[in-house]
Protein backbone atom coordinates (compact mmCIF):
# COMPACT_ATOMS: atom_id res chain seq x y z
CA UNK A 1 0.00 0.00 0.00
CA UNK A 2 2.89 2.30 0.68
CA UNK A 3 3.84 1.88 -2.87
CA UNK A 4 0.82 3.14 -4.23
CA UNK A 5 0.97 6.37 -1.76
CA UNK A 6 4.43 6.65 -2.69
CA UNK A 7 3.96 6.97 -5.97
CA UNK A 8 0.60 9.22 -6.08
CA UNK A 9 2.27 11.30 -3.56
CA UNK A 10 5.70 11.75 -5.45
CA UNK A 11 3.64 12.23 -8.53
CA UNK A 12 1.33 15.22 -6.97
CA UNK A 13 4.51 17.03 -5.66
CA UNK A 14 6.38 17.05 -9.28
CA UNK A 15 3.50 17.66 -10.98
CA UNK A 16 3.34 21.42 -8.66
CA UNK A 17 6.67 21.58 -9.97
CA UNK A 18 5.58 21.51 -13.52
CA UNK A 19 2.71 23.44 -13.02
CA UNK A 20 5.62 26.08 -11.51
CA UNK A 21 7.21 25.61 -14.90
CA UNK A 22 4.58 25.88 -17.26
CA UNK A 23 1.56 27.90 -15.79
CA UNK A 24 3.83 30.66 -13.43
CA UNK A 25 6.56 30.40 -15.93
CA UNK A 26 9.30 30.24 -12.97
CA UNK A 27 13.09 28.62 -14.03
CA UNK A 28 13.71 25.28 -12.85
CA UNK A 29 16.12 27.46 -9.95
CA UNK A 30 13.21 29.52 -8.62
CA UNK A 31 11.07 26.21 -8.99
CA UNK A 32 13.66 24.16 -6.48
CA UNK A 33 14.03 26.66 -4.43
CA UNK A 34 10.62 27.66 -3.47
CA UNK A 35 9.41 23.43 -2.79
CA UNK A 36 12.86 23.80 -0.97
CA UNK A 37 11.38 26.49 0.97
CA UNK A 38 8.06 25.24 1.04
CA UNK A 39 9.29 21.77 2.40
CA UNK A 40 11.07 23.57 4.88
CA UNK A 41 8.00 25.77 6.54
CA UNK A 42 5.87 22.77 6.15
CA UNK A 43 8.35 20.79 8.61
CA UNK A 44 8.18 23.68 10.37
CA UNK A 45 4.28 23.33 11.44
CA UNK A 46 4.81 19.68 11.83
CA UNK A 47 3.46 18.39 8.51
CA UNK A 48 6.00 16.69 6.73
CA UNK A 49 6.59 13.88 9.23
CA UNK A 50 3.34 12.26 8.81
CA UNK A 51 3.55 12.70 5.59
CA UNK A 52 6.39 10.52 5.25
CA UNK A 53 4.85 8.33 7.77
CA UNK A 54 2.27 7.70 5.19
CA UNK A 55 4.03 8.03 1.77
CA UNK A 56 7.04 7.00 2.33
CA UNK A 57 9.59 7.98 -0.17
CA UNK A 58 7.50 10.02 -2.45
CA UNK A 59 7.90 12.48 0.21
CA UNK A 60 11.24 11.87 1.20
CA UNK A 61 12.77 11.54 -2.41
CA UNK A 62 11.24 14.76 -3.74
CA UNK A 63 13.27 17.79 -3.28
CA UNK A 64 10.70 19.14 -0.62
CA UNK A 65 12.32 16.90 1.83
CA UNK A 66 16.01 18.85 1.88
CA UNK A 67 14.08 21.47 3.51
CA UNK A 68 12.14 19.37 5.63
CA UNK A 69 16.06 18.15 7.03
CA UNK A 70 17.33 21.19 7.61
CA UNK A 71 14.55 21.94 9.45
CA UNK A 72 14.94 18.91 11.13
CA UNK A 73 18.49 18.95 12.03
CA UNK A 74 17.80 22.63 12.82
CA UNK A 75 15.34 21.39 15.52
CA UNK A 76 16.85 18.45 16.50
CA UNK A 77 20.07 20.15 18.18
CA UNK A 78 17.97 23.27 19.44
CA UNK A 79 16.25 20.55 21.75
CA UNK A 80 19.55 19.04 22.49
CA UNK A 81 21.79 22.26 22.19
CA UNK A 82 20.16 25.07 23.01
CA UNK A 83 19.70 28.46 20.51
CA UNK A 84 23.46 27.59 18.87
CA UNK A 85 21.96 24.82 17.94
CA UNK A 86 19.79 26.39 15.11
CA UNK A 87 23.38 27.25 13.56
CA UNK A 88 25.74 23.59 14.16
CA UNK A 89 22.21 21.20 13.23
CA UNK A 90 21.21 22.77 10.20
CA UNK A 91 23.12 20.35 7.92
CA UNK A 92 23.18 17.39 10.55
CA UNK A 93 20.23 15.59 8.85
CA UNK A 94 21.25 16.49 5.08
CA UNK A 95 24.68 15.75 5.08
CA UNK A 96 24.15 12.22 3.29
CA UNK A 97 22.43 13.79 0.42
CA UNK A 98 24.68 17.01 0.34
CA UNK A 99 27.81 14.68 0.85
CA UNK A 100 27.03 12.17 -1.65
CA UNK A 101 26.08 14.15 -4.45
CA UNK A 102 29.27 16.41 -4.19
CA UNK A 103 31.23 13.22 -4.23
CA UNK A 104 29.73 11.27 -7.17
CA UNK A 105 29.43 15.00 -9.23
CA UNK A 106 33.23 15.24 -8.48
CA UNK A 107 34.14 11.74 -9.47
CA UNK A 108 31.86 11.74 -12.44
CA UNK A 109 34.01 14.77 -13.59
CA UNK A 110 37.13 12.98 -13.30
CA UNK A 111 35.88 10.21 -15.54
CA UNK A 112 33.70 10.83 -17.89
CA UNK A 113 34.00 13.29 -20.59
CA UNK A 114 31.49 15.90 -21.71
CA UNK A 115 29.07 14.88 -24.94
CA UNK A 116 27.82 16.81 -27.61
CA UNK B 1 7.15 42.63 -13.23
CA UNK B 2 6.63 41.93 -16.40
CA UNK B 3 4.96 45.49 -16.86
CA UNK B 4 8.02 47.35 -15.73
CA UNK B 5 9.79 45.54 -18.63
CA UNK B 6 7.02 46.35 -21.18
CA UNK B 7 7.42 49.82 -20.09
CA UNK B 8 11.09 50.21 -20.90
CA UNK B 9 10.73 48.68 -24.41
CA UNK B 10 10.09 50.88 -27.55
CA UNK B 11 7.04 50.53 -29.37
CA UNK B 12 8.89 48.84 -32.25
CA UNK B 13 10.15 45.86 -29.22
CA UNK B 14 6.63 45.99 -28.19
CA UNK B 15 4.53 44.60 -30.95
CA UNK B 16 7.77 42.23 -31.73
CA UNK B 17 6.74 40.70 -28.48
CA UNK B 18 3.38 40.47 -28.45
CA UNK B 19 4.35 39.12 -32.52
CA UNK B 20 6.21 36.40 -31.03
CA UNK B 21 3.86 35.45 -28.06
CA UNK B 22 0.96 35.17 -30.56
CA UNK B 23 3.30 32.53 -32.66
CA UNK B 24 4.68 31.39 -29.81
CA UNK B 25 3.12 27.56 -29.25
CA UNK B 26 0.67 26.97 -26.30
CA UNK B 27 2.68 24.66 -23.98
CA UNK B 28 0.44 21.20 -24.22
CA UNK B 29 0.17 21.78 -20.17
CA UNK B 30 -1.51 18.83 -19.71
CA UNK B 31 0.31 16.14 -21.49
CA UNK B 32 3.31 17.81 -19.04
CA UNK B 33 1.38 17.40 -16.17
CA UNK B 34 0.56 13.50 -17.11
CA UNK B 35 4.61 12.84 -17.77
CA UNK B 36 5.69 14.48 -14.64
CA UNK B 37 3.38 12.73 -12.52
CA UNK B 38 4.31 9.32 -13.97
CA UNK B 39 7.81 9.76 -13.82
CA UNK B 40 8.28 11.65 -10.64
CA UNK B 41 5.60 8.80 -9.31
CA UNK B 42 8.11 6.48 -10.67
CA UNK B 43 11.14 7.71 -9.24
CA UNK B 44 9.44 7.69 -5.76
CA UNK B 45 8.74 4.14 -6.70
CA UNK B 46 12.29 3.23 -7.43
CA UNK B 47 13.19 5.12 -3.92
CA UNK B 48 10.47 3.27 -1.83
CA UNK B 49 11.36 0.02 -3.16
CA UNK B 50 15.25 0.45 -2.45
CA UNK B 51 13.97 1.81 1.23
CA UNK B 52 12.53 -1.77 1.55
CA UNK B 53 15.22 -3.04 0.63
CA UNK B 54 17.54 -1.12 3.24
CA UNK B 55 14.99 -2.20 5.73
CA UNK B 56 14.20 -6.19 4.89
CA UNK B 57 18.60 -6.90 4.45
CA UNK B 58 20.28 -4.06 5.49
CA UNK B 59 19.36 -3.84 8.80
CA UNK B 60 18.05 -0.32 8.87
CA UNK B 61 14.97 1.00 10.60
CA UNK B 62 12.31 2.71 8.95
CA UNK B 63 13.50 5.90 9.76
CA UNK B 64 17.54 5.54 9.17
CA UNK B 65 16.79 3.81 5.95
CA UNK B 66 16.22 7.59 4.39
CA UNK B 67 19.73 8.07 4.76
CA UNK B 68 21.34 5.25 2.61
CA UNK B 69 18.19 5.51 0.20
CA UNK B 70 19.39 9.10 -0.50
CA UNK B 71 22.65 7.98 -1.15
CA UNK B 72 22.01 5.66 -3.48
CA UNK B 73 19.47 7.55 -5.72
CA UNK B 74 21.94 9.99 -6.31
CA UNK B 75 24.76 7.49 -7.56
CA UNK B 76 22.04 6.11 -9.81
CA UNK B 77 21.23 9.65 -10.82
CA UNK B 78 24.98 10.38 -11.41
CA UNK B 79 25.71 7.17 -13.57
CA UNK B 80 22.61 8.16 -15.45
CA UNK B 81 23.93 11.60 -16.03
CA UNK B 82 27.33 10.70 -17.07
CA UNK B 83 25.77 8.25 -19.05
CA UNK B 84 24.11 10.53 -21.20
CA UNK B 85 20.56 9.22 -20.39
CA UNK B 86 19.68 11.07 -17.33
CA UNK B 87 19.18 14.57 -19.63
CA UNK B 88 17.35 12.46 -22.43
CA UNK B 89 15.02 11.35 -19.56
CA UNK B 90 14.20 14.92 -18.31
CA UNK B 91 13.42 16.04 -21.42
CA UNK B 92 10.14 13.71 -22.01
CA UNK B 93 9.47 14.12 -17.82
CA UNK B 94 10.13 18.05 -17.28
CA UNK B 95 9.59 18.70 -13.28
CA UNK B 96 9.35 14.70 -12.90
CA UNK B 97 13.14 14.00 -13.33
CA UNK B 98 13.76 17.62 -11.53
CA UNK B 99 11.80 17.76 -8.72
CA UNK B 100 13.23 14.48 -6.81
CA UNK B 101 16.89 14.74 -5.39
CA UNK B 102 17.63 12.64 -8.47
CA UNK B 103 17.25 16.05 -10.14
CA UNK B 104 19.38 17.86 -7.68
CA UNK B 105 22.18 15.65 -8.46
CA UNK B 106 21.67 15.30 -12.18
CA UNK B 107 22.23 18.85 -11.74
CA UNK B 108 24.96 18.82 -9.85
CA UNK B 109 26.82 16.05 -12.07
CA UNK B 110 25.99 17.66 -15.49
CA UNK B 111 27.49 20.92 -14.36
CA UNK B 112 30.53 19.69 -13.17
CA UNK B 113 30.93 17.40 -16.35
CA UNK B 114 30.13 20.36 -18.54
CA UNK B 115 32.72 22.72 -16.91
CA UNK B 116 35.75 20.34 -16.83
CA UNK B 117 36.99 22.58 -19.84
CA UNK B 118 37.37 25.31 -17.44
CA UNK B 119 40.19 23.63 -15.40
CA UNK B 120 39.48 21.62 -11.64
CA UNK B 121 38.59 24.10 -9.35
CA UNK B 122 37.11 27.06 -11.17
CA UNK B 123 35.22 24.95 -13.74
CA UNK B 124 34.44 21.18 -11.89
CA UNK B 125 34.59 22.98 -8.23
CA UNK B 126 32.80 26.44 -9.20
CA UNK B 127 30.17 25.83 -11.06
CA UNK B 128 29.07 22.65 -10.08
CA UNK B 129 26.46 24.58 -7.74
CA UNK B 130 24.84 26.49 -10.52
CA UNK B 131 21.61 25.25 -9.83
CA UNK B 132 22.20 23.28 -6.19
CA UNK B 133 23.98 26.25 -4.84
CA UNK B 134 20.24 28.38 -4.87
CA UNK B 135 18.24 25.48 -3.56
CA UNK B 136 21.49 25.00 -0.53
CA UNK B 137 21.43 28.97 0.51
CA UNK B 138 17.24 29.31 0.65
CA UNK B 139 16.86 25.79 1.91
CA UNK B 140 19.42 26.82 4.90
CA UNK B 141 17.96 30.31 5.07
CA UNK B 142 14.14 29.36 5.61
CA UNK B 143 15.48 26.31 8.27
CA UNK B 144 17.44 28.66 10.09
CA UNK B 145 14.30 31.46 10.11
CA UNK B 146 12.25 28.09 10.88
CA UNK B 147 14.39 27.55 13.84
CA UNK B 148 13.72 30.69 15.29
CA UNK B 149 10.19 30.97 15.16
CA UNK B 150 10.35 27.59 17.32
CA UNK B 151 12.91 29.01 19.67
CA UNK B 152 10.74 32.43 20.14
CA UNK B 153 7.56 30.50 20.79
CA UNK B 154 8.65 27.55 22.58
CA UNK B 155 12.26 28.20 23.63
CA UNK B 156 15.05 26.46 23.15
CA UNK B 157 15.45 22.94 25.62
CA UNK B 158 18.75 21.85 27.17
CA UNK B 159 21.39 24.65 28.04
Amino acid sequence: MIFLWAFLVGGAICVFGQFCFDVLKLTPAHTMTLLVVLGAIVDGIGWYDPLIEFAGAGASVPITSFGNALVHGALQELKSNGWIGIITGIFEVTSAGISAAIIFSFLAALFVKPKG
Amino acid sequence: MANNIKKNLTRVQQEYKELAQSVEPPRPILKNFIRAFIAGGAICLVGQAIQEMFVHWGGFDEKKAGDPTVAVMILLSVILTSMGVYDKFAQWAGAGSAVPVTGFANSMASAAIEHQSEGMVLGVGGKMFKLAGPVIVFGTVAAFAVGIVHLLIKGGGGS
